[in-house]
């Protein structure tokens, strides 16, 4: 019949095309892989908030010859189990923006080799883990901390909080947002430097407290920061009106830094005593592909220049010691001095359980 | 058209009887038959393989990865989760929040679909456009107009000191604003072509208009409905970004939860397991949803669509008229308003501060402009259209005629990706397309091939009733009087089919400029899409991230409400496709 050769030749055009385009991405993939097999450049694989100025970046690719490629997967916690699902043909050399609260997880899957980054002894002793194993390289610093609005506050003739327990009091009911501790890297922040406060048995009792002032939880910190919240310039005009936040000690700069024109002073502040440090780390891939490669990119992470230019990148504090911090940070950012810190072992010991028990009491 | 199908049935086996003597008709009917099946195996061919591939195989592997542990699979653990009191809770309320969005939707939209067929008004195409354009917006974006109508400090807040985020009907009312269109397009569909001379009769035989509507048109309807029930259904069942965005963290439906096993927990063996009882439910629903279509063809005696819509007459039709367009404006205007407000709201006043913020990469979100994620998402879809089209035409064309249950299960098949979870589907492309031949991980036609994936059920539903529309007789006739196939093709069949494949490929292109849930799995971080481009703006602190968020979501939108009009504007009675 002649439908049939008709229909024929749709399909010998329909499989003609297919195989055009299998070959196209054939193309497209093995241009691709001889840049990774290529030996004159690396991948970094990190989430969406890594970032680095573009003359720093040029300035390494030119001193080391290796060029950089930068690959965003995601939010942190995302991207630390998408590398661990992908290490035995990892999509990069090496991994940056693996935290605390995950570390154990990553080493505990061998999602890193041992190599000891050039100009480790200068990082601040306080961030190393890992004894002589050196899977991980630490490479910032951070604190997950209340913030408040400042302008609330004045018009209130209130004096903001500053520690956990304040936030308990009556004269704060109703006023603190923050995420939820099982999707959200600042709500698990948040919820572990409660159980550093208050002890294994205490940090429950706390929570509920805080459930009985009103505390409210949202998912994200996208949701609860710009639009809970009355201090950011999101939650301004989300007309927010929770005038606490979990977010980090960084973000009041932030405020300044993306605002036009820039106040003189930050909108917001930091409760100082509600803190839990953070730290990221990054490492050598196992079964990388270029290790030379991805071990210059290691020392790169905590040379001088590239710790320099983290602040204002990434708003996170640099560990290498004696770095000088940019004015805008050291202005309207704040200095935490004695933030809650936890043994990644113990995190990874009590993560899920605890998070099991936190979601049950406070949003069943 | 008469000319041809008088001649058609004066000899009906045509092309047989000119291959030679009476004596072998019969074979070679016979024979053509079995060609016909096996042109209908080749056709089928290229879909079954690219469905295997970007498909079966990823989504297979990610759920053997959960499942599997030290070469031995752990059924147990099927029983062992869905056991869990939270599984269950989780399960319970993805359920009964999908009933409960199907009827409201119904509900809402019915007259709707009824207003838009059987009126004349102006702005009509506008309109018609305008409420197609939730369906195609990602859900990041929807969240946030949402939460900034319905949260606390919202317009509903201001006005009457009533807030809904955090609540299910938050939930409800986004799932009503989203799938509003496919109740319209759906059941509109057939509606204009239901002929009301039917009910004009009933009613003069005696019948209150009541009683004319509920005997006649309702059981002619009933198969629209059901159909456009089961895809809101399928659609809220699946339900990820609203629920997540706007439901809090005290709701989760199953995708919520496959997400949260996955991507946070790692929890792979309990994620395979939600997986497999997602993928379940979901082929149930297909499964009756084919049969209603089946249903649905059965023969209707059907008008020009044209010939039906008049301007509305006397109070009731006007108040009628006057209530669906209150409720669009409410539903669908506002928070699509709420977002241009915001992208516009700039620190001095109204203005386009956020807009030109786009042009620049000092912002540092991206190591790209920001503006440029509006070219790359154009790319993408271009790309994304080429290969649903030539994908969905196949499979359309290997299912236009009638046939068995295995092309009936291909049918099936071809809707699965509207009801697989993104998160399983971008991971499972992670760990399984990342070997030669098949390593396209870190190329750029890995997110067209993703986004591809969800416009191919779109391609194959609006091209799939047309298709079985075009007479094989006419190209018969076409034959006896000498064409060669391909002419034959070119001006039986193009002519018929070409509005439907524009509107197909105009779809699929809205359709793959929106996704989000697998392509922010795979996008690269030097050319991210709109939609990804959002959130990632939205993840970030400060005003002009912020401001720039909502104005990509502008433009966005605008693109979207672009590409619909121009479909609109193709639309004829003849293109009854299903969107």
């Amino acid at each position: 019949m002649n439908s049939v050769s008709t229909t024929k030749k749709v399909t010998v055009t329909a499989v003609a095309v297919s195989i055009g385009l299998v070959a196209l991405s054939a193309c497209g993939s093995s241009s691709d892989s001889g840049d990774k097999a290529d030996s004159k450049s690396v991948t970094l694989v990190s989430h969406d908030s890594f970032n680095v100025s573009k003359d720093v970046l040029k300035a390494f690719e030119k001193s080391s010859g290796y060029k950089v490629n930068v690959l965003k997967d995601g939010d942190a916690g995302a991207a630390v189990n998408k590398a661990i699902l992908s290490k035995d043909n990892p999509q990069g050399d090496v991994f940056f923006g693996v935290d605390n609260t995950l570390l154990s997880r990553a080493l505990d899957n061998g999602l890193f080799q041992s190599y000891e980054a050039k100009g480790s002894e200068k990082v601040g002793s306080e961030f190393r883990v890992d004894g002589d194993k050196h899977r991980v390289t630490p490479v910032d610093s951070g604190d997950i901390c209340v913030n408040y609005d400042k302008k609330y506050f004045a018009d209130k003739k209130l004096a903001p909080p500053k520690s956990f327990a304040d936030l308990t009091k009556p004269a704060y009911k109703d006023l603190l947002v923050t995420e939820n501790a099982s999707t959200s890297s600042p709500g698990l922040g948040f919820m572990l430097g409660s159980a550093a406060q208050y002890g294994d048995d205490g940090w429950q009792g706390y929570w509920k407290k805080l459930k009985a002032n009103g505390v409210k939880v949202v998912d994200g910190w996208e949701q609860a920061y710009n639009e809970e919240f009355s201090g950011s310039a999101g939650g301004k005009k989300a007309k927010g009106d929770r005038p606490l936040v979990v977010s980090y000690a960084s973000s009041p700069p932030v405020e300044v830094l993306y605002a036009k024109p820039q106040p003189k002073q930050a909108p917001t502040g930091v409760a100082t005593g509600t803190c839990f440090r953070q730290v990221e780390y990054a490492g050598l891939l196992s079964n990388a592909k270029n290790e030379k490669g991805g071990k210059a990119l290691l020392d790169f992470l905590i040379g001088a220049e590239f710790q320099k230019d983290m602040p204002l990148n990434m708003f996170v504090n640099p560990v290498r010691e004696k770095t000088e911090l940019p004015e805008l940070f050291v202005k309207h950012g704040v200095k935490v001095d004695d933030p809650e810190t936890m043994d990644p072992k113990k995190i990874a010991d009590n993560r899920d359980q605890w998070v099991k028990s936190w979601t049950s009491l406070v949003l069943k | 058209m008469d000319l041809a199908r008088t001649e058609v049935s004066g000899s009906p086996k045509g092309s047989a009887s000119r291959k030679g003597s009476p004596s072998r008709k019969g074979s070679a009917s016979r024979k053509g038959r079995s060609r016909g099946s096996a042109a209908r195996l080749g056709l089928m061919a290229v879909p079954v393989a690219f469905f295997a591939v970007f498909f079966a195989y990823p989504v297979a592997a990610i759920v053997a990865r959960g499942l599997k542990v030290g070469g031995a699979w752990q059924f147990g653990r099927i029983a062992e989760v869905v056991g869990q009191s939270d599984v269950r809770h989780v399960l319970w309320f993805t359920t009964w929040q999908a009933l409960a969005s199907t009827a409201l939707t119904l509900l809402i939209a019915l007259p709707g679909a009824y207003v838009f067929v059987r009126f004349e008004f102006r702005g009509k195409q506008v309109l018609r456009a305008v409420v197609t354009v939730p369906f195609v917006l990602p859900t990041v974006v929807v969240g946030t107009a949402f939460l900034a109508l319905l949260g606390r400090g919202g317009l509903l807040d201001e006005m009457w000191g009533v807030r809904l985020d955090t609540t299910v009907w938050a939930i409800l009312l986004a799932h009503v604003f989203f799938n509003y269109a496919v109740v319209v397009r759906t059941v509109g569909g057939l509606w204009s072509q239901l002929d009301p001379r039917q009910e004009e009769a009933a009613r003069m035989l005696g019948a209150s208009r009541w009683t004319a509507w509920r005997t006649v048109t309702l059981p002619a309807l009933g198969p629209a409905v059901a159909a456009a029930s089961l895809m809101v259904f399928l659609f809220t069942f699946t339900s990820f970004g609203v629920v997540q965005i706007l439901g809090g963290p005290a709701y989760s439906t199953l995708e919520v939860e496959i997400y949260r096993q996955t991507a946070q927990l790692l929890d792979l063996s309990t994620a395979a397991v939600l997986t497999i009882v997602q993928f379940a439910a979901v082929g149930l629903i297909l499964a009756v949803h084919a049969w209603t279509v089946r249903r649905r063809e059965s023969a209707l005696k059907l008008v020009d669509a044209s010939a039906v819509a008049r301007r509305p007459r006397g109070a009731g039709q006007w108040a009628l008229l006057g209530g669906v367009m209150l409720t669009i404006a409410v539903l669908i205007l506002l928070p699509l308003g709420v977002l241009i407000e915001r992208s516009l709201s700039g620190p001095d006043g109204y203005g386009f501060t956020y807009y030109r913020e786009l042009t620049s990469a000092e912002g540092g979100a991206f190591l790209v402009p920001p503006i440029e994620a509006v070219w790359n998402s154009l790319q993408y879809a271009l790309a994304a259209t080429a290969i649903a089209l030539v994908i969905g035409g196949l499979a359309a064309a290997a299912l236009t005629r009638r046939a068995g249950r295995l092309v009936r299960g291909f049918d099936a098949l071809l809707m699965l990706p509207l009801g697989v979870s993104a998160v399983t589907v971008g991971f499972g492309f992670l760990i399984t397309l990342d070997k030669p031949p098949l390593d396209l991980r870190s190329t750029w036609i890995l997110v067209p091939l993703a986004q591809a994936l969800v416009g191919v059920p779109f391609v194959v539903r609006t091209m799939l009733p047309v298709l079985r529309a075009v007479d094989g007789r006419l190209r018969e006739a076409a034959a006896v009087l000498g064409a060669s196939p391909l002419r034959a093709w070119r001006e039986v069949d193009l002519p018929m089919v070409r509005r439907a494949l524009l509107i197909a490929a105009g779809f699929a292109f809205a359709v793959s400029l929106g996704e989000f849930g697998a392509t922010v799995f795979i996008a690269r971080p030097d050319n991210p899409t709109l939609p990804v481009a959002v959130a990632r703006l939205l993840g970030r602190a400060g005003e002009l991230n912020y401001g720039q968020a909502m104005a990509l979501s502008t433009i966005l939108m605008v693109v979207c409400a672009v590409s619909l009009l121009l479909l609109e504007r193709l639309r004829t009675d003849r293109t009854t496709g299903e969107f």
